[in-house]
C-alpha cells in the first residue's frame, strides 16, 4: 500500500512543556484515520508540524515517501486547522481563486467544490458575512480544490450547532466514499467511531494506541447477567477464574472476561449448576469506554 | 515569480483600504505637478513657482525625487498592513498549509515592494519629464537626460524604506503598533542620537554617523535640493553665507541602504522560519 505520511519519533517542546513526545505513526492511502485525544494532548501540534507551520524539536516526518519536499507535498494535501482562515474582505470565489494560485491548480474546480459543500448560492458574498458553519464548509471546499490525496481536518465540528455538525459529517462521508484518505483529529469519540477505520490515540503527547478501530480491544468484553437467584449467580461467577471484577450495577450483574467464552457455553454451564438466567448479553466496550480504559491504564 | 506577484495582487487589490491608499498615493504624486500652477501674488512679492527654476532640467530630477520621497509614508501603511493583516487574519498560517513555502511568502511580499518602488520611480520620472518639458529653460536632449542617478537613488530609498516597514510588520504583527514602532524608532533611535551628536560634537560628525542608520542612510541618499536654487543661494550670499555642497548621489550611501534592505529581508525570513504559527 502507498504511504502518504510517515512520522518518526516526532517531539515538540514548548519550553518545559512537551507537547508531542516521541510520536511515530504511518498513514496509508485509502483509509480514514482518526487522531483521538483529550484537549491539549498534542493533536493540533502534531498536525501543525507536518503542515509546516510549527517547528519540530526533534524527530522526522516525510510526505509521499520523501519523494518531494514539504511545501510541494502540501499542494497535494488539503488541510484545515482549528478555525477557517480566509481574507474577510474577499468573497468566497475570490478567496478560492487565491488558494488555486497558491496550490497551482486550475480555477475550474471552484464551482464544483462550492456546490459539494452547499455554498454555491452564496459564492459572491464576502467571507466576513458567513456564519461559522458556512466558514467551515468553505474551508472544506478550499481544502478539496486540488482533489487532494489526503484531507486533514482538525476538529472540523468544533463550535458548530447540531445542524452544522450534521452537514459537516455528511460532507466527510461523501468525501470518504470517493476514496480520499482522511485524517480527522477530534476529541469527540463518536465522531471518530462513525467515520474512521483506523485510529491513533494520544494522551499528553504520547501515543497510546495506533491501529484499526475494531482491533482496539483492551479486554475480551463483558457479560451482563440477571437471574432469579442473583446470590448464587454472584458466588458462581466470583469462584470462576475466567471472570474478574464481578459487580452489581442497577440490578444487573456485570462480569469482565479474562478469556474468550461464548454466551451459549456460559448459559449451559449455569443451567447445569441450577442457575436460570433471565437476562444474558455479551458486550464489548464502545470506543468511548475503550478510550477511557486506555487513558486510565496509562495514568496509573 | 509572476505567480507570487499575482497572489499578492489578489490580496491587495480586493482590500478596499489598500486600494484607496495606493490610489491616493499616486494621485498625490500627480498633485505635485499642481505646484507649478501656484502663482504667489502677495503685495510686492509676485512670482510664479515655475519661474523660480525648480522645473529646470536636470535640477527637476533632484527636486522632484526629493519631494516625492515624503509621500512614501502612505505606501508604508499599505506595506505594514499587508503583512500585519496576514497575522491577524491568520491567513499566513493557511497560506503555508496550502503549500506556499516560507521563502515564497517573503519573496511575494518583497517582489510587491519592488513593484511599488519601481512604479513610483517610473511615475515620478514621467511627471518630472512632463513638467520639465513644459517649464524648463533648457530642452537639449543631453541636459534632459543628465543627472538621472537621482531616480536610481529614489528607487533604492523606497526599497530600503519599505523593507524596513515590512520587517517591523513581521516583527510586531499588528499594523498600528508597527507604525508606532517605526515612529518611535525614527525619533528615539535616529533623531535623538543625531541631535545629541550634533550638539555635543559637530554637525559633520552627526551627519557621518547617522548616515549609517536605517532612516539616516535613506535620508542621505538624496541631499536637500533647496540650497541649490539660485534664489536661495543669492539670498544666502546676501546674509554672508556661502553654501557649497556636494549635491550628487553618493554610491556608498546607496550601498548602505541596500545592505539594510538585505538585512531586513533576511531577518524577516529568519523570524518567520523560527516562529511557530
Amino acid at each position: 500500500m502507498k504511504t502518504i505520511l510517515k512520522v518518526q519519533n516526532l517531539t515538540k517542546k514548548y519550553g518545559y512543556l512537551t507537547a508531542v513526545k516521541d510520536l511515530s505513526f504511518t498513514i496509508e492511502k485509502g483509509n480514514v484515520y482518526g487522531i483521538l485525544g483529550p484537549n491539549g494532548s498534542g493533536k493540533s501540534t502534531t498536525l501543525g508540524i507536518v503542515l509546516n507551520v510549527v517547528n519540530k524539536t526533534s524527530g522526522d516526518f516525510s510526505w509521499f515517501d520523501g519523494s518531494i519536499n514539504t511545501h510541494q507535498s502540501l499542494k497535494r494535501v488539503g488541510a484545515i486547522i482549528e478555525r477557517p482562515n480566509f481574507y474577510p474582505y474577499m468573497t468566497a470565489v475570490q478567496n478560492l481563486k487565491l488558494v488555486c494560485k497558491i496550490k497551482e491548480v486550475d480555477e475550474s474546480k471552484i464551482e464544483e467544490k462550492l456546490e459539494l459543500v452547499g455554498l454555491l448560492d452564496r459564492k459572491n458574498s464576502k467571507f466576513k458575512t458567513y456564519s461559522l458553519g458556512m466558514k467551515q464548509r468553505l474551508a472544506i471546499a478550499s481544502a478539496l480544490l486540488n482533489d487532494p490525496e489526503i484531507l486533514i481536518l482538525d476538529e472540523p465540528t468544533n463550535g458548530l450547532d447540531p445542524q452544522g455538525i450534521h452537514q459537516i459529517r455528511e460532507i466527510i462521508k461523501i468525501i470518504a466514499a470517493q476514496g480520499t484518505t482522511i485524517l480527522l483529529a477530534s476529541h469527540l469519540l463518536d465522531e471518530v467511531e462513525k467515520v474512521c477505520s483506523h485510529v491513533v490515540i494520544l494522551r499528553k503527547g504520547e501515543k497510546l494506541y495506533s491501529g484499526r478501530v475494531d482491533e482496539m480491544i483492551v479486554s475480551h468484553g463483558f457479560f451482563e447477567l440477571k437471574a432469579e437467584n442473583n446470590e448464587a449467580l454472584l458466588s458462581f461467577l466470583k469462584l470462576n477464574p475466567n471472570f474478574s471484577n464481578v459487580r452489581e450495577e442497577s440490578g444487573l450483574i456485570i462480569a469482565d472476561l479474562k478469556a474468550e467464552i461464548n454466551a451459549s457455553e456460559l448459559n449451559k454451564e449455569l443451567y447445569n449448576n441450577g442457575i436460570i438466567l433471565s437476562h444474558l448479553v455479551k458486550r464489548k466496550e464502545s470506543l468511548e469506554e475503550q478510550f477511557l480504559e486506555l487513558t486510565k491504564n496509562q495514568s496509573n | 515569480m509572476l505567480r507570487l506577484l499575482q497572489i499578492e495582487f489578489i490580496k491587495l487589490w480586493n482590500n478596499r483600504a489598500s486600494k484607496v491608499l495606493i490610489l491616493s498615493y499616486f494621485i498625490l504624486m500627480i498633485l505635485i505637478a499642481g505646484i507649478s500652477m501656484i502663482k504667489v501674488d502677495f503685495g510686492p512679492l509676485k512670482f510664479h513657482i515655475a519661474d523660480v527654476g525648480i522645473f529646470n532640467f536636470p535640477y527637476i530630477w533632484h527636486f522632484n525625487t526629493f519631494m516625492a520621497a515624503f509621500l512614501k509614508v502612505f505606501l508604508a501603511i499599505v506595506i505594514v498592513s499587508m503583512i500585519a493583516n496576514e497575522y491577524s487574519n491568520k491567513t499566513i498560517k493557511q497560506n503555508l498549509i496550502d503549500g506556499l513555502s516560507k521563502k515564497e511568502l517573503i519573496l511575494s511580499k518583497f517582489l510587491t515592494i519592488g513593484v511599488f518602488s519601481l512604479a513610483s520611480t517610473v511615475f515620478i520620472f514621467l511627471i518630472s519629464l512632463f513638467l520639465g518639458l513644459i517649464y524648463s529653460d533648457f530642452n537639449e536632449f543631453s541636459i534632459i537626460f543628465s543627472d538621472l542617478e537621482y531616480l536610481a537613488a529614489y528607487f533604492i530609498k523606497l526599497i530600503g524604506f519599505f523593507s524596513f516597514c515590512f520587517f517591523v510588520g513581521i516583527l510586531v504583527k499588528r499594523s498600528a503598533f508597527a507604525l508606532g514602532f517605526l515612529f518611535i524608532w525614527f525619533i528615539g533611535a535616529e533623531i535623538i542620537p543625531y541631535t545629541y551628536l550634533a550638539s555635543k560634537y559637530s554637525k559633520e560628525l552627526a551627519d557621518n554617523v547617522t548616515s549609517f542608520f536605517p532612516f539616516g542612510s535613506m535620508w542621505s541618499t538624496i541631499t536637500e535640493p533647496f540650497s541649490r536654487l539660485n534664489v536661495i543661494k543669492s539670498a544666502a550670499q546676501q546674509v554672508g553665507e556661502d553654501i557649497t555642497r556636494d549635491y550628487s548621489v553618493q554610491p556608498l550611501q546607496l550601498v548602505i541602504v541596500l545592505c539594510w534592505t538585505a538585512i531586513f529581508i533576511y531577518l524577516s525570513y529568519a523570524l518567520l522560519k523560527k516562529r511557530d504559527l
